[in-house]
């Protein structure tokens, strides 16, 4: 990277084949992945799904087992962390203890030679409200402060790629909140591509223009927040990022327009084009919110789903909304949301209830298909915890 | 005022509170003020008092306190030459052994990280000639340079050396073997703070556009100073005051006399007790000096 001078903007992150194995597990399995120069991209997974390796690997810090890692149409998979032109903003945060938060801030720049780089180090300071401590060491500054810190570091040196490894984990919500709208602002302002890695799927879809799914060192899912949510095209997608009601059935039906699934002695009818498989066994899915809590059996109507009846076992009260939780017998446990558009709930606990939801809501999934809801959830808690 | 009221005897509890404890703390460190008292302030009185006698005009071998302060300008200008000399040596042994120790304790305590039992193997390997007396280490050496030894052979052999050259018995010997004995008191220090060394920070450097040189300037070489300070104290000074080594009886000769043997033959041998006494007085106060000026020149406050 040249010296004494800034990226004049992002570059473009692609990643070829990917994969990195440790002694005894592979981190990351195999990873195909082009990030667009400019974007704010979110690695989206559960704990120990490789994604921070896969940062690490970008960063340099790591080697890959096998593939290319590409920056702008350069090939650095060979080349070392000093030479290329990305910073991280470390979980650990990795603030130098000996030197003071000014010095730290400027490291980058004077390794690079760039003019005046205390000034530039106070102008990123600023930019985090913590010009004022400057002179402290960091010992002396909370976590959140050091986290602020660690920021700076590493935008100071306006990076083509900024690596951000959970940088907003140890704020509280509401400096979260600004940190994520000041995050947003440097990287629109400077064009600089973002590589966001987080567990939180709230913050990813919030801040990314494109969220990755990785579960196990693969990629689930990549595509836009709203298209991950309304579109999950696997069991772990539906699950991971935001909850989902699954069905498993047999495909009986077949049209253009849509598929019809024999679930537990009803017909589930799903859009052709939103069904990842359209033969066999297969499982559908529909978002909570999308459902409809009736409490007569309605009538028959082309376009509408109805699973019914059932006992409501829970209601939970949540401000916004109420969920509710329906034992249909054959088809298990069906979580509600419904906007509490009146005072109270709805329904009591007991009480008998029909669900229904519009046909073009539903989804179909990829994967070969569970049972139970109760075993997608135990999926994807052991895939959380692996 | 109220408030003030009722803050008083809050305060008044939390002054006994810190008393008592200031009373139990006193008498946890009576032991080792006794022992202060008794084994250091008595004799360091008592040297200072002998260091400050003439010798008896009627007895030989008898001393009588006379506030003699020109012991110590006596002392100064006839031993200039060997207190100087023992601070050149006990310089060079220290950078020596410190050199020597760095890499050392860097691959125990950072490079043999992943496995912890090569890591104490290695360890016990530094440590390992403390089981034997330093004196006959120290005369295994005088035997390994000897002129009939190997190494002296070997050098003549390649013509490094002269017929008529030795290695004993020269300031190169004394050198080798202050820095080969004081290397474990380096050494140590070194790797408790090496070992303890973030290596997110070295992560952090080299995602910082800092190359493995420059990295180690400026974050490993300034996270380990408390290690550096403190193993170059512990070598430094006692190097300075060692009589073993520059003994003529061990590695020294009459060139490389060091401060140690001076003291050493005045009070053993010649019986001066008071130009002894005011050579180890001087010695403490140099030593004390120099560590003073260099604790706090390398500012290690912060990092301890």
């Amino acid at each position: 990277m040249a010296r004494g001078l800034f990226a004049e903007s992002g570059a473009d992150l692609e990643l070829v084949g990917v994969r990195k194995e440790f002694p005894g597990f592979t981190a990351v399995e195999q990873l195909d992945l082009t990030i667009a120069a400019g974007t704010f991209f979110a690695l989206l997974g559960p704990s120990g799904c490789g994604k921070t390796t896969t940062l690490r690997l970008v960063a340099g810090l790591e080697e890959p087992t096998a593939g290319r890692i590409l920056i702008g149409g350069a090939d650095v998979t060979d080349t070392k962390p000093f030479r290329r032109p990305v910073n991280t903003v470390f979980q650990s945060y990795a603030l130098f203890p000996h030197m003071s938060v000014l010095e730290n801030v400027a490291f980058g720049l004077r390794r690079r030679g760039i003019g005046d780089p205390l000034g530039k180090a106070h102008t990123a300071l600023q930019l985090v409200e913590l010009d004022h401590l400057a002179e402290r060491k960091p010992a002396q500054l909370s976590g959140g402060q050091q986290q602020r810190v660690a920021l700076a570091r590493a935008v100071v040196n306006r990076p083509a790629l900024l690596l951000l490894d959970e940088p907003l984990g140890a704020l509280d919500l509401k400096l979260r909140r600004q940190m994520q709208l000041e995050l947003k602002n440097i990287q629109t302002e400077v064009g600089l591509t973002f590589v966001h890695v987080t567990h939180d799927q709230e913050e990813a879809m919030t801040m990314a223009d494109t969220v990755a799914v990785m579960n196990k060192g693969r990629i689930e899912q990549i595509g836009a927040p709203e298209e991950l949510y309304e579109l999950p095209r696997t069991s772990f997608v539906a699950n991971f990022l935001g909850q989902s009601n699954l069905f498993a059935g047999e495909v009986v039906e077949s049209g253009d327009a849509t598929i019809g699934v024999q679930a537990a002695g009803r017909r589930i009818l799903v859009p052709t084009e939103r069904a990842q498989r359209r033969s066999g066994s297969v499982t559908v899915g529909v978002r909570p919110e999308k459902l409809l809590l009736l409490t007569e059996e309605p009538a028959a109507t082309a376009g509408i789903n109805v699973l019914g009846p059932g006992r409501v076992t829970d209601v939970s009260f949540s401000g916004v909304s109420t969920q509710y939780l329906v034992e249909v017998p054959g088809v298990g446990t069906i979580i509600v949301f419904a906007q509490n558009l009146v005072f109270g709930p709805v329904v009591e606990r007991g009480a008998e209830v029909w669900v229904s939801w519009r046909v073009e809501h539903g989804f179909g999934l990829s994967d070969a298909p569970v049972s139970s809801i109760a075993q997608a959830h135990e999926a994807l808690v052991g895939g959380a915890e692996a | 005022m109220a408030l003030t009221a009722f803050t008083g005897p809050v305060v008044s509890a939390d002054a006994s509170g810190a008393r008592r404890g200031g009373r139990i703390a006193l008498l946890l460190l009576l032991p080792g003020i006794a022992y202060l008292l008794l084994f250091f302030l008595a004799p360091l009185v008592s040297l200072v008092i002998t260091s400050l006698q003439t010798p008896s005009e009627t007895v030989f071998g008898q001393y009588d306190f006379t506030f003699n302060w020109q012991n110590y300008g006596e002392v100064i200008g006839t031993y200039s030459e060997q207190i100087l000399r023992s601070f050149l040596y006990a310089l060079l042994a220290t950078v020596f052994a410190l050199l020597f120790s760095y890499p050392l304790a860097y691959f125990i305590g950072v490079v043999m990280r992943r496995w912890p039992l090569v890591q104490s193997l290695l360890l016990i390997l530094v440590v390992a000639p403390f089981f034997i007396s330093f004196l006959l280490r120290t005369l295994a050496w005088k035997q390994i340079l000897s002129d009939e030894g190997p190494v002296v052979s070997t050098l003549k052999a390649l013509a490094l050396l002269g017929p008529q050259d030795h290695i004993t018995g020269t300031p190169i010997a004394v050198v080798f073997g202050l820095t080969y004995n004081f290397i474990p008191f380096m050494c140590l220090p070194l790797y408790t703070t090496l070992e303890r060394l973030d290596m997110r920070l070295i992560e952090a450097g080299r995602d910082l556009y800092a190359g493995p040189a420059t990295t180690f300037r400026t974050v490993t070489l300034p996270l380990s100073m408390p290690g550096i300070v403190s193993g170059t104290l512990l070598t430094f000074i006692p190097a300075a005051g060692d009589y073993v080594n520059a003994s003529s009886q061990f590695l020294g000769g009459t060139s490389s006399t060091m401060i140690g043997n001076v003291i050493q033959s005045n009070f053993l041998v010649q019986l001066n007790y008071p130009a002894a006494a005011a050579l180890s007085i001087l010695l403490m106060a140099i030593i004390l000096v120099l560590v003073g000026v260099y604790v706090r020149r390398s500012g290690t406050e912060d990092l301890l």
